[in-house]
């Protein structure tokens, strides 16, 4: 399948990620390659097969629902790209 | 310094008082001074580790020291160690500490052992030579114009030059096993589910795996013992106990199959197949049976790993968002550009290249003719692999088609770099333990190293027979 611009900025909207013309250039190729490659998988019949989701045979692993503090509030500022005392600071979502 | 091959023989000699866990850490530090130009660090604990050092030694003098006193240890840049800076070497996450410890890393501790460092590799483990870590290719240390394998690049190269002892790397199509392979050196993919993956920087998770890179047989069962086992942070961790990696294969005769079109393929390079033939033939000798299969799926394993692994990466990394950690763009002035640009800005050209691919697999239209469609072709394919297990007990092969390739041969053709996970990527997407161990050198003197695979949660067996094969790196 070929990969075209409009899919790309469809997919970069999806994805949101920003891409300069040349970049989209390459990806396009690049893109189209590897999904043609992809395609491969065609060839194998998987009538009445199931999806593989889960790799392992057990479900449902169940705890207690218990309530912990597991970090403090300060720990989880402290890797914050901007924050004051108490809170994550964000530039402004909304304007009045 | 003294190239102790296996744990045993640190074990001893700090029993002797021939060396102490202070002097051994010395030692592995000035090996990473005089070899930093491998880049296999990114950063290196020195000071803490110096002072674990004398805390273990004075452990040994009481009696009271773990099972790993001695054991150094480096990390991959993807594994959590609490207040330490973790990177998936990526800008994104840069200045990223973490909060807590991954489980793998806590039961290697409560054992004394000494974390020293963090360990390049392929940005969030994405890639097949380190050549996509935003902070520097690795070098392989037989050839500095070679590539270290990857993505756990730094981990197999901090074993091969001697700056650790052992160290751990993750494991989702190879990154364990490819740079093993590339660096003459044990390198470990557990059963899927035998160590937690709590604490492991998330790429693809039905495939993610921790495992060691050795010296020895020994030490990865040692390792494993100590990582392995259920985890309350993990659901997906293997539940019933799985601790003891010790087996007995006895003199009983192995069955042994080897897939042709590993072989036949091409590319693969004559030394390599060569080394193939000659363990197949002593293994015959010994009196084994070995025969060669067919697994015509093979060539499909590529397209299902790609699918599925771009498709969950893509989900697992919406996180990355500029918000309450990582990178923020100084761009950023409303949600949108927060999210936008900081992500635009932090990730490198191969991670966006997955996640664009992971979203087209996703999105509505082409979900089922890709996403669903590798899910079913990964059953056909785990199958097909449950069919020779009834038949063997192991399957042989290389673990890659060459031994370690240029600097910069493949940078520019993703297809050929993917293809370079051809024969590993099959034991991820069934979930099955797999070893790469080395067998030979090729005529430019570079490792060759060969892969045995073995069926779900069978990895103590899987251990034992390669201890028969080649128990160590000697």
């Amino acid at each position: 399948m070929e990969i075209n611009n409009e899919i790309i900025d469809k997919l970069a909207d999806l994805a949101k990620l920003d891409f300069t013309e040349t970049e989209k250039v390459a990806l396009q190729k690049d893109m189209t390659q590897i999904i043609s490659f992809f395609e491969k998988m065609n060839e194998v019949n998987t009538d009445n097969v199931e999806p593989l989701i889960f790799m392992n045979s057990h479900e449902n692993i169940l705890r207690n629902d218990e309530p912990k503090h597991e970090i403090t509030h300060q720990e989880a500022l402290l890797n914050a790209p901007d924050k004051d005392s108490d809170y994550f600071r964000v530039p402004k979502f909304l304007d009045k | 310094m003294e190239n102790y091959i296996s744990y045993s023989q640190i074990s001893e000699a700090l029993n002797s008082k021939k060396t102490t866990v202070t002097a051994l850490v010395d030692q592995y530090l000035q090996n990473i001074e005089s070899k930093k130009h491998l880049n296999a660090f990114l950063e290196v604990w020195a000071d803490e580790a110096k002072a674990a050092a004398q805390q273990i030694d004075k452990k040994i003098a009481d009696g009271t020291a773990g099972k790993l006193a001695g054991m150094v240890i480096g990390i991959k840049d993807n594994i959590c160690y609490k207040n330490h800076k973790v990177s998936a070497s990526s800008k994104i996450i840069e200045n990223f500490t973490s909060l807590y410890s991954a489980t793998a890393v806590e039961r290697l501790l409560v054992e004394d052992a000494i974390i020293i460092g963090r360990l390049n590799c392929d940005e969030f483990a994405m890639g097949a030579s380190n050549e996509n870590s935003a902070y520097g290719t690795v070098l392989n240390d037989f050839d500095n114009t070679k590539v270290s394998g990857g993505s756990s690049g730094g981990t197999a190269v901090s074993v091969q030059a001697q700056l650790c002892h052992a160290a751990l790397g993750s494991d989702t199509g190879g990154s364990i096993r490819q740079p093993a392979a590339f660096t003459g050196t044990f390198g470990y993919k557990p059963t899927y589910g035998t160590i937690s993956r709590w604490g492991l920087i998330a790429y693809a998770s039905s495939f993610d795996i921790i495992g060691p890179v050795t010296k020895s047989v020994d030490d990865t069962q040692l390792l494993l013992s100590i990582m392995a086992g259920a985890d309350e942070y993990d659901a997906t961790a293997i539940q019933e106990p799985t601790n003891d990696f010790s087996f007995d294969l006895g003199t009983q005769k192995q069955r042994i199959a080897y897939i042709q079109e590993t072989l036949d393929m091409e590319g693969v390079q004559p030394e390599v197949k060569e080394a193939t033939f000659k363990l197949i033939e002593k293994l015959k000798a010994e009196g084994h049976i070995v025969e060669a299969i067919s697994l015509p799926e093979l060539s499909y394993v590529i397209p299902v790993y790609y699918t599925l692994t771009t498709a969950e990466a893509s989900s697992n990394l919406s996180r990355y968002a500029g918000m309450h950690y990582g990178l923020r763009s100084k761009n950023a002035v409303d949600l949108e550009t927060t999210i936008r640009k900081s992500r635009t800005e932090g990730f490198g050209p191969e991670v966006k290249r997955r996640i664009m691919l992971g979203t087209f697999v996703l999105s509505s239209g082409y979900y089922d003719a890709y996403y669903t469609k590798a899910q079913k072709v990964r059953r056909v394919v785990a199958n097909k692999t449950a069919e020779i297990f009834k038949n063997y007990d192991f399957i042989l092969s290389p673990t890659t088609p060459t031994t370690a390739f240029k600097i910069g041969e493949k940078s520019n053709d993703p297809i050929q770099m993917y293809l370079a996970d051809i024969f590993t990527v099959h034991a991820n997407i069934v979930g099955i333990p797999a070893i790469s161990f080395p067998y030979g050198n090729d005529n430019e003197n570079m490792p060759i190293g060969l892969q045995l695979m073995a069926n779900h949660k069978q990895d103590a067996k899987l251990l034992a027979m390669v201890k028969n094969i080649r128990p160590n790196i000697l």
